[in-house]
């Protein structure tokens, strides 16, 4: 009667077996394929690289007004841009600017590529629902599996760097910017789609001028849960060695600096609130038509 | 502008369900809709419809909600497959086209009006006027020129930057009419256009279709529930009930001899002074002894009552297009036919 007691498992030479086959293939992938998979990211490496250069190494009151200017493009509020204008000014003055901006740069890097992807990959679920079947598993998995689990791969085929943190990062944020990307395009009215039909549209006539436009508050509201995520996972990345606001909270931490890690703490927050107000603010401009509905 | 082109729908059948291959014969051989839905589960949309469209006139269609008219109007431009039956355009058959053709021809041969009006929120008046021409492919220059004498034409001028939330709702369907006219497709397929708007601005909208058709004089295919707007825009009304034609014919057929009990019922409630032509009451021309005044064989009874009491007259000259005498309207057959109930057609 020992089942009864304790649980029947499989008995541990087995599961050690099986453990170090797991691993030894996944080594041995690794040691076959891992440069060529390098290889494969060395364009996203050069991408960051460049923002990252850019966002550093231009004089800061370019980047200043460059940011400030885009604040008031998307925004067209005095208020928003004042308090973005702000934040920046300060986080400049409390000795992060340089932090700060490769942050910026890696989070930029970040919301493209997750636009890149996401935005088709989620028209591919709105349209095809053996597509949905299939991707929707896999972004449940993305979203709740702790990201510290899958930096261990991406570690072993990677090595510590930017490309690796950059990915732990993009796998974390894009399921929102996905996942609302297919809602959208699913939400749009019926007769809108019939009205497009009637005309002779063709689908992708159909796609560009009717579902992607008026799917677009859903997709920015994605971009923006997006942008948010990638903010959240910039100390985590930092463990692996993605530069920016994140590495001095880790030296905080091991130091217990208290003081250290609140600055760059606020820093954070503080850059979350510029992208998030800015790009709502854009958001609820796009929609501007909608505003004034007759009586 | 495109040479009006006419429509005939032959043995058209339309089953929604799981099946509808394995119901046709049933269907066709006369099961009733309630017992195909118990039965079978399979929803009876259209039972062999076959009905000819003159070209460049308005063609009614009409029922009660549920009757099948969406169903049928969506046949013409195939948003709905037939499960059984032919749509000949033109001479072409619509339900053999393959998709790149039926697309050239929803783009070139058909324009179609929603209920709904179905306007791009996200795009202004003029954007919307437009977008037939843009899914044809014209350059931006020209499709803004072309729409804009429909945008104007419909009583749009000024209004071309609004967004529709911006537009009541009878300014809407102007937009929609504008995008349907740019199209400048000889068919016109309008599916209960004006069913959601004011009874004021419904005949306001009325008037702007009757007055376009004396102009562009497309085949246009009407969709509506209510009798008064049948009578005033059709040519040809057809009326259809359970997804079957129950009498197709002119408004003078239809007030004058209605098919059934069902139509009688419908017909009972109209203005049959507005309705029916001096000439659907007039008497032969006698031989001699020839009244002095005449009207127009088209005009209405009311005209014809009203020029009477005028010229304190009882009896009128009845004039065909060509202005030759064509019948003798009495007063006793135009009161006869405008307080007649259906019950007798003797005056
Ligand atoms: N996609 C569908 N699936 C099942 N039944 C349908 C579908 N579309 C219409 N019907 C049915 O067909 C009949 C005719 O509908 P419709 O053409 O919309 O009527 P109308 O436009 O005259 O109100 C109704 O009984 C309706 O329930
Ligand atoms: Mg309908």
């Amino acid at each position: 009667m020992d089942w009864l007691t304790r649980f029947p498992q499989m008995d541990d030479a087995r599961l050690r077996d099986l453990k170090k086959a797991i691993d030894d293939g996944f080594r041995a992938f690794t040691r076959a394929y891992g440069d060529t998979i390098e290889g494969l990211f060395e364009p996203l490496r050069i991408f960051l690289i460049q923002a990252e250069r850019f966002m550093t190494q231009t004089p800061w009151i370019v980047v200043f007004l460059l940011i400030t200017g885009i604040c008031w493009l998307a925004s067209r509020s005095w208020r928003i841009t004042a308090g973005s204008a702000v934040t920046l000014l300060l986080i400049g003055y409390f000795g992060m600017w340089d932090d700060t901006m490769k942050t910026i740069a890696m989070i930029f890097v970040c919301t493209v590529i997750s636009i890149a992807l996401g935005i088709p990959l989620g028209v591919a679920m709105a349209r095809w629902g053996r597509v949905r079947a299939a991707v929707n598993p896999v972004l449940d998995v993305m979203q709740t599996m702790p990201s510290f689990v899958y930096l261990i791969p991406v570690v072993m085929l990677l090595g510590i760097g930017r490309v690796p943190g950059l990915l732990a990062v993009v796998i974390y944020a894009m399921p929102p910017i996905i996942r609302l990307t297919d809602l959208g395009i699913r939400l749009v009215d019926r007769d809108m789609l019939e009205a497009a039909d009637a005309f002779g549209s063709s689908s992708w006539q159909k796609l560009r001028k009717v579902q992607l436009p008026l799917a677009l508050p859903t997709i920015m509201a994605g971009i923006n849960q997006t942008i948010m995520m990638a903010l959240a996972m910039v100390v985590i990345a930092s463990m692996i060695g993605v530069q920016g606001l994140g590495q001095p909270v880790l030296r905080a931490i091991s130091n217990q600096y208290f003081t250290l890690g609140m600055f760059n703490g606020f820093a954070i927050v503080g850059i979350a609130i510029i992208f998030d107000r800015v790009s709502q603010a854009f958001g609820r401009r796009l929609q501007k038509h909608s505003e004034v509905v007759h009586g | 502008m495109a040479d009006p082109i006419g429509i005939e729908i032959r043995g058209l059948y339309k089953i929604f369900g799981a099946d509808p291959a394995a119901v046709l014969p049933l269907a066709r051989e006369g099961m009733s809709k309630t017992e195909l839905n118990e039965r079978f589960r399979a929803v009876l949309g259209l039972r062999d419809i076959n009905l000819t469209m003159a070209p460049g006139r308005i063609q009614v269609i009409m029922g009660l909600s549920g009757s099948g008219k969406s169903t049928l109007i969506r046949h013409i431009n195939r948003l709905i497959e037939p499960t059984a039956g032919e749509v000949l355009v033109g001479g072409e058959d619509v339900v053999k086209m393959s998709p790149e053709a039926l697309r050239q021809f929803r783009r070139r041969q058909t324009a179609m009006v929603f209920q709904k009006f179905a306007l791009l929120p996200n795009r202004t008046v003029m954007e919307n006027a437009v977008y037939g021409l843009e899914v044809q492919g014209v350059p931006p220059a020209e499709r803004v020129e072309r729409a804009l004498a429909w945008v104007e034409r419909v009583g749009l001028k000024g209004y071309e930057t609004r967004y529709p939330n911006q537009l009541s709702g009878g300014m809407q369907q102007r937009v929609g009419l504008a995008r349907a006219l740019t199209n400048d497709a000889p068919i016109l397929l309008m599916d209960e256009a004006f069913s959601a708007l004011d009874p004021l601005i419904r005949v306001d909208m009325q008037s702007v279709l009757l007055d376009l058709q004396k102009d562009i004089r497309k085949t246009v295919v009407f969709i509506t529930h209510d009798l008064d707007e049948a009578l005033r825009l059709g040519d040809n009304i057809a009326i259809l009930r359970d997804g079957e034609i129950i009498q197709a014919g002119t408004s003078q057929d239809i007030v004058l001899r209605p098919a059934d009990a069902y139509i009688e019922n419908f017909v009972r409630e109209v203005n049959r002074g507005r309705v029916i032509r001096a000439d659907a009451a007039m008497e032969p021309v006698p031989a001699a002894d020839l009244p002095a005044d005449a009207i127009a064989g088209d005009a209405s009874l009311e005209e014809a009552g009203r020029l009477m009491a005028r010229r304190a007259v009882d009896r009128l000259v009845v004039t065909d297009p060509s202005g030759r005498p064509a019948g003798v309207l009495r007063m006793a057959r135009v009161l006869a036919a405008m307080t007649d109930r259906g019950e007798s057609q003797e005056a």
